[in-house]
């Protein structure tokens, strides 16, 4: 019987079309658009100037506060703007634009490719270094991954839980990555551990991933205290709470932290960009993005330069096929539609999904039933049908008090009911007044 | 290249539709229908087709015509109505009362409180009942299994023969004798209504169900577990006063009743606890009407009266709340 989470989720079409494409290295563009905020907090504060020459690996923009992170040039060349530029996101932020000249790195950093095991920095200088090369949640939450490895007094950390479950359809980045660098993957872990001052890390994968699990397992022999915990595909399992429900059965209150049930919890990509920050001296200034679609000619997982033009990876998969209807900037169920592709890649994205015309519209809504579909597949245990009505009628006490802030905006609701209601899009309005209520309380 | 399109996340969508949960439940009606036919004959078909034609047409003028709304006649839920009334008649009734029992259901039942989705009664046994309370004698005389013969002979149903026997004085064993024996009831060799014969096809229609996902297992089995519970413990007591729970089990429509009637999304409770509460409520209510108040059958009423409680189950029954059982931090 393989583990679960025990509340709902949804089954929906896995496509990994990519997942037997190893990763390739992406040719650097000629520009890069760097946004000084890639990650949850403060925006970092750009400290170059235009007409600034710069190295690859060399920090542009300052961390703004504690929950914040530094960013990093991912090429080298010539400042040529600092403006509010196009982002993913759809709006104008500010960002560094750099015009590239050849790929010359900082000199501290190690680029040989062989394995450094050994872990001789103390935790407090892990922390810190991690603080250092702007390493944010890979997963794409890009929440700052030293504060998560701030333990606040009094609280204890009993397990370190990895997330390689990539529930989401059509992504395989976290996938190659646990195939093609398991070795560095488990010494970022080894490292993390050290960090938290734990000695048991658990790796969750989904089931659908044989040959990672395979190498992982194997590797797991070499590396004290990791195992290797094989889960039920069922979406969306990547989502923190799930995983730690999955992993070792335990459910974190509502508006509590993972550190309230002794868990912590990175992606496995993040546990990569550790080890290379560690052991390698290397920020964080690139990432793995896979790119795919069941019209793109060629699907593929690249390492990708951040501030990379998404264009450029779409036309390194086989060029924008004819006939799409929608960009897809993350995975099908809690992804972005780009309104361009000229944005760009940042540390947050994980794959570019394309979505051919005749699937890129929703079905007309019709009137509810009252199935109770959405009810059984909302892994919070809400109940989407009364959320989503609530807040239509702005009664926002009662979907307070319904927990409406405890939803995770998987989509799972919206993607179940039989009435193509767009319940996910009414609910986040109510969340986003209740919030907005909340905050002005204090 | 065209404009690309933006919309909020989900961008996929499951298979399920409102229409094609409709149709699954027809599908799992067929077996049923068909035996129907078998015993019922050319009556039979009459009925289904007037019953779904007049309730496809009602909501049809009632949609463009009076609401001046598009019609949603594709959604299949009309045609289930139609076809669910047409199983809780007699098969010999005549055509105008059909086409008066599908104009209250959808009108009145359905349409009155804003259509599809808005209806707190199941419109089919709103339907049903008006009909059987305004024409009593037109609705309790109910054809005998004779197949496509020229001739309805008609007679009371087993559930009504051990009514009348009991209110006679005789004893349980007695009027048993003279009823078909429980293998026939079981694959509907009996008078009744055209959905309560065929017990096995309205179980088999159930599962299938069940496997799509169409319905869940607790309403059907909180009902008819109750029923037989309660009539167990009766005829337990005294067996002579009381029939036991198989005969219970197979008549008088309770099949039909728990496994198609009871489960229809719009009238029942949302949660898992408050579909076993639901289910209890109507087993108690269809056996103590059957066995203590004036109608043979109960089950028709009983969905209605628990029909009433949904809101207030739905409001007080919450479900389980991810992170709800650890209290301290």
């Amino acid at each position: 019987m393989l583990k679960t989470f025990s509340i709902g989720g949804v089954h929906p079409a896995e496509n990994k079309l990519s997942a037997n494409s190893a990763i390739e290295v992406l040719a650097i563009p000629q520009k890069v658009v760097i946004p000084v905020s890639q990650h949850i907090g403060a925006p970092a504060k750009a400290v170059v100037a235009k007409g600034d020459v710069v190295k690859v690996g060399q920090v542009i923009a300052q961390s703004g506060g504690f929950v914040s992170a530094n960013i990093h040039s991912s090429v080298s060349g010539i400042v040529t703007k600092i403006e509010d530029t196009l982002d993913s996101s759809g709006y104008r932020k500010m960002a560094i634009l750099i015009d590239v000249e050849g790929d010359e790195w900082l000199e501290s950093i190690d680029r040989t490719d062989n394995l450094v095991v050994d872990i001789t920095m103390s935790a407090e200088e892990i922390k810190q270094r991690v603080a250092e090369a702007g390493i944010v949640g890979l997963g794409g939450a890009t929440f700052p991954s030293h504060v998560k490895l701030a333990v606040p007094e009094g609280k204890k950390v009993e397990v370190l839980i990895l997330n390689g479950v990539e529930c989401e359809p059509y992504l395989t980045s976290d996938d190659r990555l646990m195939l093609e660098k398991g070795d560095q993957i488990m010494v970022g872990i080894q490292i993390l551990m050290k960090a938290l001052n734990v000695n048991r890390a658990i790796i969750g994968v989904e089931k659908n991933k044989p040959e990672s699990i395979a190498n992982l397992e194997k590797l797991s022999a070499k590396y004290k205290g990791i195992e290797i915990c094989p889960l039920k595909v069922k979406y969306p399992q990547g989502g923190e709470k799930q995983l730690i429900k999955a992993t070792i059965n335990r459910e974190v209150p509502s508006g509590q932290l993972p550190l309230n049930v002794g868990a912590v919890v990175h992606n496995v990509g993040t546990a990569f960009a550790v080890y290379e920050a560690v052991q390698k001296n290397k920020p964080l200034f690139e990432r793995v993005v896979t790119v795919t679609g069941k019209t793109l000619a060629k699907p593929s997982n690249f390492m990708v330069r951040v501030g990379t033009p998404v264009s450029s990876l779409i036309d390194a998969a086989g060029g924008l096929p004819e006939d799409t209807g929608k960009v897809i900037n993350g995975g099908p169920m809690m992804g972005k539609a780009l309104s361009s592709i000229d944005v760009p890649v940042v540390k947050g994205t994980s794959g570019i999904v394309i979505m051919p015309e005749e699937q890129a519209s929703r079905r007309q809504a019709t009137n509810c039933i009252k199935c109770a579909k959405c009810v059984s597949v909302c892994p919070m245990g809400l109940e989407p049908h009364l959320l989503s009505k609530m807040a239509i009628r702005q009664m926002h006490d009662k979907l307070e008090a319904e927990k409406v802030m405890d939803c995770m905006e998987c989509g799972s609701c919206s993607f179940e009911c039989p009435a193509s209601i767009p319940l996910l899009d009414y609910i986040r309005l109510g969340k986003g007044r209740v919030g907005n209520i909340i905050r002005s309380r204090n | 290249m065209n404009l690309l399109k933006i919309a909020p996340s989900p961008h996929v969508a499951g298979k399920h539709t409102t229409q094609n949960l409709m149709v699954g439940v027809l599908l799992a009606l067929l077996p049923a229908w068909a035996a129907s036919v078998y015993y019922f004959g050319w009556g039979a078909i009459l009925i289904s087709l007037v019953s779904i034609a007049s309730c496809m047409m009602f909501e049809f003028f009632i949609q463009k015509y009076l609401l001046k709304q598009q019609p949603t006649l594709n959604d299949g839920s009309a045609i289930l109505t139609g076809l669910l009334l047409a199983f809780n008649l007699p098969s010999n009734l005549p055509i105008g009362l059909i086409i008066l029992g599908a104009f209250v259901a959808v009108g009145v039942g359905k349409m009155t409180f804003g259509g599809l989705g808005n209806n707190p009664f199941n419109p089919a046994l709103v339907g049903r009942v008006f009909l059987l309370i305004s024409f009593p004698v037109q609705m309790t005389s109910w054809p005998k299994p004779t197949g496509f013969t020229a001739d309805v002979v008609t007679g009371a149903t087993p559930l009504g023969l051990m009514k009348e026997g009991l209110k006679n004085g005789e004893s349980v064993n007695a009027i048993m004798a003279k009823l078909p024996s429980h293998m026939e009831m079981f694959y509907g060799h009996m008078g009744g209504s055209m959905g309560e014969v065929a017990a096995v096809l309205l179980i088999l229609g159930g599962l299938y169900m069940i496997v799509r996902k169409i319905i869940t297992w607790h309403i059907p089995v909180f009902t008819l577990g109750t029923v037989a519970v309660f009539t167990g413990i009766l005829n337990y007591v005294s067996p002579e006063m009381y029939a036991g729970p198989v005969f219970h089990l197979l008549t008088g429509g309770v099949m039909l009743g728990a496994i198609y009637m009871a489960t229809d999304y719009v009238t029942s409770p949302m949660s898992k606890k408050g579909m076993a509460i639901f289910g209890i409520g109507i087993g108690v209510i269809t056996v103590v009407i059957r066995v203590f108040g004036a109608y043979p059958e109960g089950i028709s009423f009983a969905i209605l009266i628990m029909n009433a409680f949904v809101p207030l189950i739905n409001a007080y029954i919450k479900p389980k709340r991810f992170g709800e059982e650890v209290k301290n931090g």
